[in-house]
């Protein structure tokens, strides 16, 4: 795979096990990600769904690599972009590393297709996502902007 | 939080941040290369902003890339700005940008 255009890292006061869970849990992604829960077995090799509120798909892939609590590849393919959804699988990478009180979690979401329209889309959302997650782990309160698809969601802005 | 604004109150921080901006996931030899600073000096500056977690670093294959993080940034904006400033922040911005356009 090309080098990665972006790597997001994020530092939360909780620990691997409730990080993981928020990262995995319909629950918790609602919450944070506009809305939106994941579908899937959760093991190498299963189908992958990332599905908003409206119950339409958004996202679809692959398992690649699950290691509870510490690591999680996946392929991802955008479903409901016509400007996007011609575009092969990218990459998703999520790594989780215990420090001290805190977790250190490393987003990278990365493409083989030169300047990929995807990746510039999802770099855009990324960083509110992870403040919300963060927001939500440490006060019990994800960011109001993220808690459903609003005009301010990340299809829409610019 | 602290560690953020004492690694940016540092023009040479700033102007390595601002070459990630503009090119992201360069290695310590390709940073070196824009600056008129020495190695040591780079690694030095490297360090600090990774501890502010200004900057990530990713291993790919034999090079250590580096990448400007935006996630703490992110953090004081949603601090200090409230959401429905954002569009008027946004506006007067953009007018900003025109208006020294055109006079320059």
């Amino acid at each position: 795979m090309e080098k990665p255009k972006f790597v997001y890292v994020t530092y939360i006061r909780t620990t691997p096990a409730k990080l993981w869970q928020a990262l995995l849990d319909p629950e918790f992604t609602r919450r944070y990600w506009f809305g939106a829960h994941q579908e899937s077995e959760w093991k190498p090799g299963a189908v992958w769904r990332n599905m908003m509120g409206n119950g339409k798909v958004a996202d679809s892939g692959e398992i690649l690599e699950i290691e509870p609590e510490r690591r999680l590849v996946l392929t991802w393919r955008n479903e409901f972009r016509p400007d996007l959804c011609g575009e092969p699988h990218s990459r998703l990478t999520y790594e989780l590393e215990k420090k001290g009180n805190s977790v250190k979690l490393t987003v990278i979401h990365q493409s083989d297709v030169p300047d990929s329209k995807l990746i510039e889309a999802v770099s855009e959302g990324w960083p509110m996502v992870l403040a919300s997650l963060k927001s939500l782990l440490e006060t019990g309160e994800s960011l109001e902007e993220t808690r459903s698809w609003s005009e301010e969601g990340c299809s829409t802005q610019k | 939080m602290d560690a953020v604004f004492k690694a940016l109150a540092d023009k040479s921080r700033r102007k390595l941040l601002d070459q990630l901006r503009a090119s992201n996931g360069q290695t310590l030899t390709e940073l070196c290369g824009h600056l008129d600073m020495s190695r040591q000096a780079v690694t030095k500056h490297l360090g600090l902003l990774e501890a502010a977690n200004l900057i990530a670093t990713v291993w790919h294959g034999r090079e250590k890339l580096h990448y400007l993080n935006p996630t703490p940034l992110h953090e004081i904006y949603e601090r200090w700005i409230g959401k429905y400033e954002r569009h008027r922040l946004h506006a007067l911005s953009d007018l900003k940008k025109g208006l020294e356009l055109k006079k320059g």
